[in-house]
């Protein structure tokens, strides 16, 4: 006979630490999409400077992260980063966590600057010329009349972004950071069992963006509602 | 400066056999997932609801999944569930890769089907055409302009995806950068590991750059072909 394929008592026994693992990728995720909803605001309006010494550079930094591997650009906060020389330690050495709280926030701030955009311009020409009319700082512009409706809008697509972000979390196992994929390869390298880990670590995931990305639908059909 | 942005010839083709690994994973993934695009992108719209719920469950389950996980249960888990000794690794890439991109794939199908005007629909049915026929000769030719633009973008996703089968050990472009990253103590080329890393992501942004121009003629193409859109 085979030896057993599935063997649950080790499929218990495993399961805790494959959940430590996920609430840990589910942490630097959080993390991600803070920076993320910042700095793709700052991107976003970067990008609509009418200074071209601005918006050229963020929209050439915005295509170059939209076009190259997460992964590899891991690979250079982690193993690059730290041997460029005229940079400070403090700054170029990172832990696991913060290269891939980093990674994925820059990474998901160039696809969050353009929902902040579609947002942006879907508000209607009359509300910008009205601010003029009303002799509106800029500033106040942006803070009081366009940002307020222009990011209810973009709201949906900033959490298909976020779930997409959650999908690309566990890359971090491939820069030490004990994530669930990690843990999975861990326990793998450890017992010489896999299909108990990598199939438990699929359900957890599972578990998590399913619910996640049909929140973002409920959320779109609730936003497409009160726009009418 | 420049020489030192450099790296040496020998790595350099190190490096284009990599790229290369990286096209063939592509090209594979683009195959299967626009296979599986049509396929299930057509089911979802059937009047037969087990094709529908079939459609459903494997769009549902091969997006929520994300594609680094999947990648490594088709490599390490299911040739034991299956008995088989070990999957190549090549093919755990294109089987993983493509999935995952069928998904969304099949996502951006049904909404360009979706999008076609229902008399189009109504008329083949009036001139007696078989739904086969309906599909292929009246509906689908006038979905591709809409399909185009966003299956470019799913596309440059799927390469940048590609990397990841530089985890299961296939020596794609990423995989052959980690090695000479590794071996730069005891090799004679030295390398500037942050000029190495410059050097492959200029080649990913290369090879997306290809892919963009390709799409952008294509719907220039299909636009005249197809009129309207």
């Amino acid at each position: 006979m085979p030896p057993a394929r599935w063997n649950w008592e080790y499929a218990w026994e495993i399961t805790p630490a494959l959940i430590e693992g996920m609430l840990r990728t589910i942490l630097a995720t959080l993390l991600g999409i803070v920076i993320a909803l910042v700095l793709g605001l700052f991107f976003a309006l970067g990008r609509r400077s009418e200074r071209k010494l601005i918006s050229y550079p963020v929209a050439s930094f915005i295509e170059f992260v939209r076009s190259t591997p997460l992964l590899v650009q891991l690979f250079f906060l982690f193993y690059a980063l730290p041997q460029v020389e005229f940079l400070p330690r403090s700054i170029s050495t990172l832990s696991p966590l913060t290269t891939l709280v980093v990674g994925l926030g820059v990474h998901y701030a160039c696809y969050c600057s353009e929902a902040y955009r579609a947002g942006i311009n879907s508000v209607p020409k009359g509300q910008w010329e009205a601010s003029t009319a009303l002799n509106l700082k800029t500033t106040s512009k942006w803070r009081s009349v366009i940002l307020p409706q222009a990011i209810p809008r973009s709201l949906p697509p900033l959490g298909n972004y976020f779930v997409a972000m959650f999908k690309d979390a566990p890359l971090g196992g491939a820069i030490t950071y004990a994530g669930v994929l990690f843990i999975a390869r861990a326990l793998q390298s450890a017992d010489f069992r896999t299909v108990e880990p990598f199939t438990i670590a699929g359900i957890l995931f599972l578990m998590v963006s399913i619910p996640a990305a049909m929140a973002v639908r409920r959320l779109e059909r609730r936003v497409a509602y009160e726009s009418d | 400066m420049l020489e030192e942005f450099l790296l040496t010839p020998r790595q350099y083709s190190n490096l284009m056999s990599g790229t290369w690994v990286t096209i063939q994973v592509i090209l594979g993934s683009f195959a299967l997932g626009t296979v599986m695009s049509l396929i299930m992108g057509v089911a979802r719209l059937s009047t037969r609801s087990w094709v529908r719920g079939t459609a459903l469950v494997y769009i549902e389950f091969a997006r929520g999944i994300s594609a680094i996980i999947l990648l490594f249960w088709m490599f390490f888990a299911l040739p034991i569930l299956f008995g088989v000794r070990s999957m190549p690794p090549m093919m755990a890439g294109i089987l993983a890769l493509g999935l995952n991109m069928g998904a969304y794939g099949s996502e951006i199908v049904r909404g360009a089907i979706q999008s076609v005007p229902k008399g189009q629909t109504e008329a083949s049915i009036a001139l007696n055409l078989t739904e086969r026929q309906r599909l292929r000769h009246v509906v689908l030719p006038q979905a591709v302009p809409i399909i185009l633009p966003p299956y470019g973008n799913l596309t440059i996703e799927v390469l940048k995806g590609t990397a990841l089968v530089s985890l299961i050990a296939l020596t794609d472009l990423t995989r052959v950068a980690l090695v000479i990253r590794q071996n730069r103590v005891l090799s004679d080329d030295p390398v500037n590991v942050p000029f190495l890393w410059i050097n492959v992501l200029i080649i990913y942004l290369i090879l997306s750059q290809v892919i963009a121009q390709i799409f952008k003629v294509a719907e220039r193409r299909s636009a005249r072909k197809f009129g309207s859109a």
